[in-house]
């Protein structure tokens, strides 16, 4: 605590971020809400030619909720606490702030020319990796710098054991550079033929090894973006704001290390039923069953890290937030299995019940997390109370009954189409033609739409306490230890 | 043990690295060092199929339509053979979608005409009822990128050794010809004229007269050859 009180910080660069991770979440959200929308009411995709069609913006949609929103939020997160948990401060490396400072920026040019080039139809068309070789580059370029940000404060750091949570920064960062690196590789055509738009690229790997190689990455994107982040993030603010100390610290270090080795494992399960060979979809399959212990290890590690002290979540909203997004991890990290095994996948692969599956985990565990966060870190970075504690609350409960409308109409309708498309009649004949199993799912996709649309208005109201607590809440005279200080 | 990394972060990055690329190495690495091969019959793209499948790409028709026939009964009776390998070897990228909110499209060539796509693309509700796909007019208007789809043939035939120019199955026949830009331009707009020919719209009609190729036309073409 001593040295605490000596370290002054520096939040110049986990504010920008916070800025961001406001930013691309209003766009990246209002853009699912409006193909949520589409889905329902099909005439609204055409209403602005080819730039407003579904299949136009479902890429905007997925690379700016999840490199816009997800990893602005991880960024501030860790510009935040880093230097709290390393006990030293960017003030003290003017190299560090540079570097912090060049990799937002070259971050926020990446994601806004990634919106305008997906818009336009630049596109490699393989999920979560669609940004064409320039901006990939760039990518690779604010990663090694984000990577020289986390091992050059480990490196002055004055505390010599690493917190949990750095582990799982480490780790997002080795994880996501193998993963991108590889499944990125392509040649740009223009410059082998010097023909035609320098643009454009091919893959590396044709057919179905590009089919392994996308999947390998697509489902570990989720892992490294989308869950071990994060994990870095709530075993980081969950003992902040709450004042207890983690659960255990065995089960920290057995949930790490499993998932670590069993995650990668798990990208097979995509390619059930698929051309790649039998052996990788059953490993697929059965390692994705085995990643429910490592998943549960930590959150149960967070959950009773509340032990004896539940009754926080009657007087601290952010507690609420952090509670529900472990349960909601537990919840998506129960489902993936299932979805995974062999006669499950046959009925859920290709439905509803996928976009369903990703949303609780992403509405629920990501989101909600990384919102506790920044209301955690926004009194402290700004010297100022949350502004409204009212909002907070409405919040909280509109967003979590946007989720439970979007998981179980996607569940019903994921189940209901993977059902009648395999449905026969008594003579052998299909049941159903295919449109059947669209127009059945018209008031599911309303009600998609509108638990989307209450999420989506439960953000924006995390924007404007945001943004009142930065410039109008009540000035705080001294940093609070633990429970965030919200106004009335 | 695992305290002993905890305190040195070089060591625990490389540990975590291990740990991490080990499913890796055994998963995805035996299927490249067993290249596969293609099916019998399977061609590369020509140009102007190329400059259709980038329309596709473009246009993000993957994010409601797999290319992936599942080994099951109710799938092969819906949409033919179950897919195979060998069939995706000059798929780059391969674009077997995770989401069907239309049907499958990889043997479509097999069961819809170059009339059937003209309307379902101008209007998709009008030869499927209740459909919620958007309409694709601007695929009339818009001009197909040969230019880039002929880089592209290029590249793959010099960096992957994808078979333009060759005798296939030995009948002394070049299957898929490339040659040099302007035959390849020439080649294109011939293929361009047939399909255009099988369609109504005028307007598409009189660019290919004039030697430009709608975008249409170019996906069309590259619809027909799913197969």
């Amino acid at each position: 605590m001593q040295n605490n009180a000596r370290v002054e910080y520096d939040y110049s660069v986990a504010k920008a971020f916070t800025f961001t991770a406001i930013l691309f979440g209003i766009v990246g959200m209002m853009v699912g809400v409006t193909l949520a929308f589409q889905l329902a009411f099909p005439h609204l995709s055409n209403l602005a030619g080819e730039y407003g069609t579904f299949s136009r913006l479902r890429p905007i949609h997925t690379n700016t909720v999840i490199f816009g929103f997800t990893l602005s939020g991880i960024f501030a997160g860790w510009y935040y606490m880093a230097q709290r948990i390393l006990k030293v401060s960017l003030k003290e490396s003017p190299f560090l702030i540079f570097i912090g400072k060049l990799h937002f920026l070259l971050y926020f040019i990446t994601i806004f020319l990634g919106i305008f080039t997906l818009l336009a139809g630049y596109t490699t068309s393989k999920e979560y990796a669609e940004l064409e070789w320039p901006l990939d580059i760039l990518i690779v370029i604010w990663w090694v710098l984000w990577g020289i940000s986390i091992f050059g404060l480990i490196g002055i750091r004055r505390e010599r054991t690493l917190y949990v949570s750095i582990w799982y920064f480490i780790a997002t960062f080795i994880g996501v550079s193998m993963l991108y690196l590889f499944n990125n590789m392509e040649v740009p055509t223009a410059l082998v033929s010097g023909y035609g738009s320098w643009m454009h690229s091919v893959s590396m790997y044709s057919g179905t090894n590009d089919a392994l190689v996308q999947w390998w990455y697509g489902h570990n994107a989720v892992a490294f973006v989308f869950t071990v982040p994060i994990i870095a993030l709530i075993y980081y603010f969950l003992p902040k704001e709450s004042g207890q100390n983690v659960y255990s610290y065995k089960l920290s270090i057995l949930a790490f290390w499993g998932l670590m080795f069993v995650y990668l494992w798990a990208g097979g399960h995509h390619l059930i039923y698929s051309t790649v060979p039998d052996w990788l979809q059953t490993m697929g399959s059965v390692m994705s069953i085995v990643l429910i212990l490592p998943s549960w290890g930590s959150a149960i590690n967070m959950l009773l890290t509340m032990k004896g002290e539940w009754q926080q979540l009657q007087t601290n909203t952010l507690i609420k937030f952090m509670v529900l997004a472990s349960t909601f991890y537990m919840l998506s990290t129960i489902e993936g299995p299932i979805m995974a095994i062999k006669s499950v996948n046959a009925i859920a692969h290709f439905t509803d019940w996928v976009p369903g599956h990703v949303h609780d985990g992403t509405l629920g565990w990501v989101t909600f997390m990384i919102m506790a966060a920044l209301y955690h870190m926004a009194p402290r970075m700004y010297g100022r109370e949350i502004y409204s504690k009212s909002l907070m609350d409405t919040q909280f409960w509109l967003q979590s009954t946007g989720i439970v409308l979007y998981f179980t109409s996607m569940w019903i309708a994921g189940i209901t189409q993977g059902m009648m498309w395999r449905a026969y009649d008594e003579y052998g004949s299909l049941l159903y033609s295919f449109i059947d199993t669209v127009t059945v799912l018209k008031p599911y996709y309303t009600i998609r739409a509108v638990g989307g649309l209450l999420y989506l208005i439960g953000f924006f109201m995390f924007a404007y306490n945001m943004y009142k607590t930065a410039t109008a809440g009540r000035v705080l005279d001294k940093e609070p230890i633990n429970a965030t200080p919200v106004a009335a | 043990m695992f305290h002993w990394f905890e305190q040195r972060p070089f060591f625990f990055a490389v540990l975590v690295f291990i740990f991490v690329a080990f499913a890796g190495i055994v998963e995805v690495i035996p299927d490249f060092a067993k290249q596969s091969r293609p099916t019998v019959g399977t061609k590369p793209y020509t140009v102007l199929e190329l400059a259709g499948r980038n329309v596709y790409i473009k246009d993000s028709c993957n994010a409601c339509h797999s290319q992936l026939i599942r080994p099951f009964k109710s799938e092969t009776d819906r949409y033919g053979m179950y897919s195979l390998s060998g069939e995706y070897v000059y798929d780059r990228p391969f674009l077997w979608g995770s989401k069907r909110t239309g049907p499958d499209l990889h043997r479509v060539g097999n069961y819809r005409t170059t009339d059937w796509h003209e309307n379902h693309m101008m209007d998709p509700a009008s030869v499927v009822p209740g459909s919620i796909m958007p309409s694709y007019a601007h695929q009339f208007k818009n001009i197909a990128d040969i230019d880039t789809a002929y880089g592209e043939a290029v590249t793959v035939k010099k960096v992957f050794n994808t078979p333009y120019d060759v005798d296939l199955n030995g009948d002394g026949k070049i299957d898929v010809p490339l040659g040099t830009y302007e035959e390849a331009k020439a080649e294109t707009l011939k293929e361009a004229k047939a399909i255009a020919a099988d369609m109504k719209n005028q307007a598409v009609k009189d660019a290919v007269a004039n030697g430009q190729i709608p975008e249409i036309v170019a996906l069309i073409a590259y619809l027909n050859s799913l197969k």
